[in-house]
């Protein structure tokens, strides 16, 4: 019970948030609603038992990321963007994808439904004493199975950031 | 408890979000900020998968798609600082230097 | 309906008593963080020897109090072309953040509102970084030039240290193996050394970063009065700006917490397991007889009836300080049977104690380094950020988990693992001034060449 209210506050939140991104005129409302996302989507891993992924959701994503694209919204004023036309002619692309998309998502519950004791599985209770410790869990399965990964992402990142300076750097 | 079809659903619903935000958008720092949402809509399919099967490697999964949206979004920022300098200008169909 | 009123039950029982904490600790908090700034200022006074704040109350001690009520009843002034909506949000956001990384703290084994939660560390880290949007979106949303010098400055400021003050935490997590608070401390206790001093220059690295981080001088460029007016609070007014106060206040606490929880041992008193050293338990209790007795001499000395009165009063609650502290010390010499039943008292009481001694201690030092030192340059500021301290804690993880390794080979622990990790800080250290050395030579030499240029052209 207690699981449902939880999901439900925070998905509730995080799509009205979403739709709130993707429609603000100013830059800095978007950044503030999509922080708002993003935090209710940490909610929701927090609802799921995962709270590593909490904990790297709000210091990476929110803490991280989000702090970096306040600051070049800052940087790169945008006083004039404001007052321009805020959307491409593209609503028809837009409308299409999404649809196609849905109804791909709903062909797949639909058929789930009809097969025979093939209904949408339900998510596990969790324990009622102690949960498993999450974080030790990532760290076995991501420093063993997923090492090779690890160390790609690691070189994926040292490429952004050398690709990051070299693009914002001034041109002497 | 929830079946999983509520995750998948709010999955798609922030990636359809997403996918609007970048196709119809012209500012693109908001263009980014939908991909992030994209991104963040896979997370959450991930993360209810891992929780489904009893298995963490959906949770690292997800962790690497946090380190690459890092990746991709200083690069992209990156790319915005320089082409404002230059353009004076965030709009995406502005960009059409390239266009002949 | 049942199931409703029957969840809501449940969800009271398993929750009524951390919301009873976070509740008193929200209603509590302004008034410590305001006795904080008093305490800041008379110190401040004596350094300079001045007196400080005298005229309200008995040695200025009503001062927080009458400074709040001057804040609440200002008037709220919102700029004219201020975006409404986020200069609204910007210091609820920041005090939100500090507060609600207070939950995760831990003040004894039993104080803790979260208790035992997975990440634990992690969580405080994390939650009291988000305190960084209430500043920057204040400094914009004030649609001035200096409140979004200083957003931008803080942003950036916040971002390099973060990444520094990390690192040094990794360090200090390799010892414990864990993220959970308590278990960081019970792994202390059964080293029976202070992880701040198996990996001393993590704790340095920390230091500098956490006084970065809260904007504290000599780092407080975002607020830098001489540069920017008040950086992102200039045009901040009455309550809103003293809800940054609190927010700045409290993430000093929190900083000062998670370094004593790391570094200095949480509420474990100094050499946790020398048997030897167990006349340390009657410290607590003298230290404050001490006071009480050092109040009692003043007393002929104060010129006004009212001021005796006080310290009078202040000598009586350090005596009964002293008891209470005293009790779950004095009874097993006393009466050795009841050991075993006074010893969660005395884990509750001095542990209490000790970490709250500990975070002063951090706090003091803090308020000390202000008074001390002049503030930087931003450039100055940067440079130390990215070419000593981000290589240094690095370097540092690199090493104390190779001397980690070492020590376990050879079997060290406790104090002998001293002998692995000590060497490995040294040479952490070096590398990193070398480097530090190795730029500066390399910028001499650029900076040189332009000049040689410019002469040229």
């Amino acid at each position: 019970m207690l699981d449902k209210v939880i999901f439900y506050f925070f998905a509730g939140i995080a799509v009205a948030s979403a739709v709130l991104t993707v429609t603000r005129r100013n830059a800095v409302h978007s950044a503030i609603f999509l922080i708002t996302a993003l935090l209710a989507t940490a909610g929701i891993f927090l609802q799921l038992r995962a709270e590593f992924l909490f904990i790297v959701q709000i210091i990476l994503y929110v803490g991280g990321i989000m702090v970096l694209f306040v600051f070049v919204i800052m940087l790169v004023n945008l006083d004039v963007a404001v007052r321009q036309i805020q959307f491409a002619r593209q609503k028809w692309v837009a409308l299409v994808i999404s649809l196609a998309l849905a109804a791909q998502v709903g062909l797949m519950f639909w058929s789930s439904g009809r097969m025979p004791g093939q209904g949408l599985p339900v998510l596990a209770a969790a324990p009622a004493d102690k949960l498993p410790p999450n974080s030790e869990e990532v760290a076995k399965s991501l420093f063993s199975s997923y090492l090779l990964p690890f160390e790609i992402a690691s070189v994926l990142l040292l490429v952004a950031m050398v690709g990051a300076v070299v693009m914002a750097k001034k041109r002497t | 408890m929830l079946p999983i079809g509520h995750y998948l659903f709010l999955g798609l619903a922030l990636f359809i979000i997403g996918v609007i935000g970048v196709v119809t958008r012209r500012n693109v720092i908001i263009v980014l900020m939908s991909i992030e949402l994209i991104l963040n809509a896979v997370n959450i399919n991930l993360v209810a998968f891992s929780r489904l099967y009893g298995d963490v490697a959906g949770q690292v999964f997800a962790l690497f798609i946090i380190a690459d949206a890092a990746a991709e979004a200083t690069v992209g920022l990156g790319i915005i600082i320089a082409f404002f300098r230059n353009r004076e200008t965030v709009l995406a169909d502005e960009m059409d230097l390239l266009k002949w | 309906m049942q199931a409703v009123t029957q969840g809501t039950i449940e969800f009271l029982k398993l929750y009524w008593a951390p919301l009873l904490c976070g509740v008193v600790i929200v209603a509590f908090l302004p008034l410590i963080v305001g006795y904080v700034v008093l305490v800041e200022r008379k110190l401040m006074a004596d350094m300079q020897a001045r007196l400080g704040p005298m005229r309200v109350g008995p040695h200025g001690l009503l001062q927080p109090i009458a400074d709040a009520v001057k804040l609440l009843i200002k008037e709220d002034i919102i700029p004219e072309d201020a975006d409404k909506l986020v200069f609204w949000l910007a210091p609820v956001l920041s005090v939100g953040a500090a507060l609600l990384s207070l939950a995760g703290i831990a003040i004894g084994p039993a104080f803790q509102i979260a208790k035992d939660i997975n990440i634990g560390i992690l969580f405080v880290v994390g939650v009291s970084a988000m305190g960084i949007f209430g500043i920057v979106l204040g400094g914009w949303a004030s649609n001035s030039h200096y409140s979004l010098m200083g957003a931008l400055r803080s942003a950036a400021q916040l971002v390099s240290y973060e990444t520094a003050a990390g690192m040094a935490l990794v360090s200090g997590l390799l010892f414990a193996g864990t993220l959970n608070i308590t278990s960081i401390v019970e792994a202390q206790r059964q080293q029976g050394i202070w992880f701040g001093l198996l990996a001393p220059v993590a704790f340095f690295t920390y230091l500098v970063a956490s006084i970065a981080e809260t904007n504290r001088a000599p780092f407080d460029l975002p607020e830098a009065e001489s540069e920017l007016v008040a950086g992102y609070m200039t045009e901040f007014s009455g309550f809103r700006w003293s809800l940054y106060f609190l927010a700045e206040y409290t993430n000093m606490i929190v900083v000062a917490s998670v370094a004593t929880t790391l570094f200095l041992g949480g509420w474990l008193r100094p050499f946790p397991r020398t048997q030897w050293l167990n006349f340390l338990d009657f410290l607590p209790p003298l230290l404050m007889v001490a006071i009480g007795l050092y109040c009692l001499v003043r007393v002929p000395k104060q010129p006004a009836r009212v001021q005796q009165f006080f310290m009078v009063a202040v000598a009586g609650l350090c005596f009964f300080l002293a008891l209470v502290l005293a009790v779950p010390v004095l009874v097993p010499v006393v009466n050795p049977s009841l050991a075993a039943g006074v010893k969660p008292l005395y884990e509750g009481i001095h542990g209490s104690f000790w970490f709250l001694f500990k975070v002063s201690a951090y706090l003091y030092f803090f308020m000390w380094l202000r008074f001390t030192l002049p503030r930087y340059r931003f450039d100055q500021l940067m440079r130390l950020g990215w070419h000593f301290l981000i290589p240094l804690s690095i370097i540092n993880v690199l090493v104390i988990g190779i001397a980690m390794i070492v020590g376990t080979y050879l079997h060290l622990e406790g104090w002998w693992l001293l002998l692995a990790t000590l060497p490995a800080s040294i040479i952490a250290l070096l590398i990193a001034l070398f480097i530090l050395a190795a730029e500066q030579k390399s910028g001499q030499q650029q900076a040189g060449g332009a000049a040689s240029d410019s002469y040229a052209g």
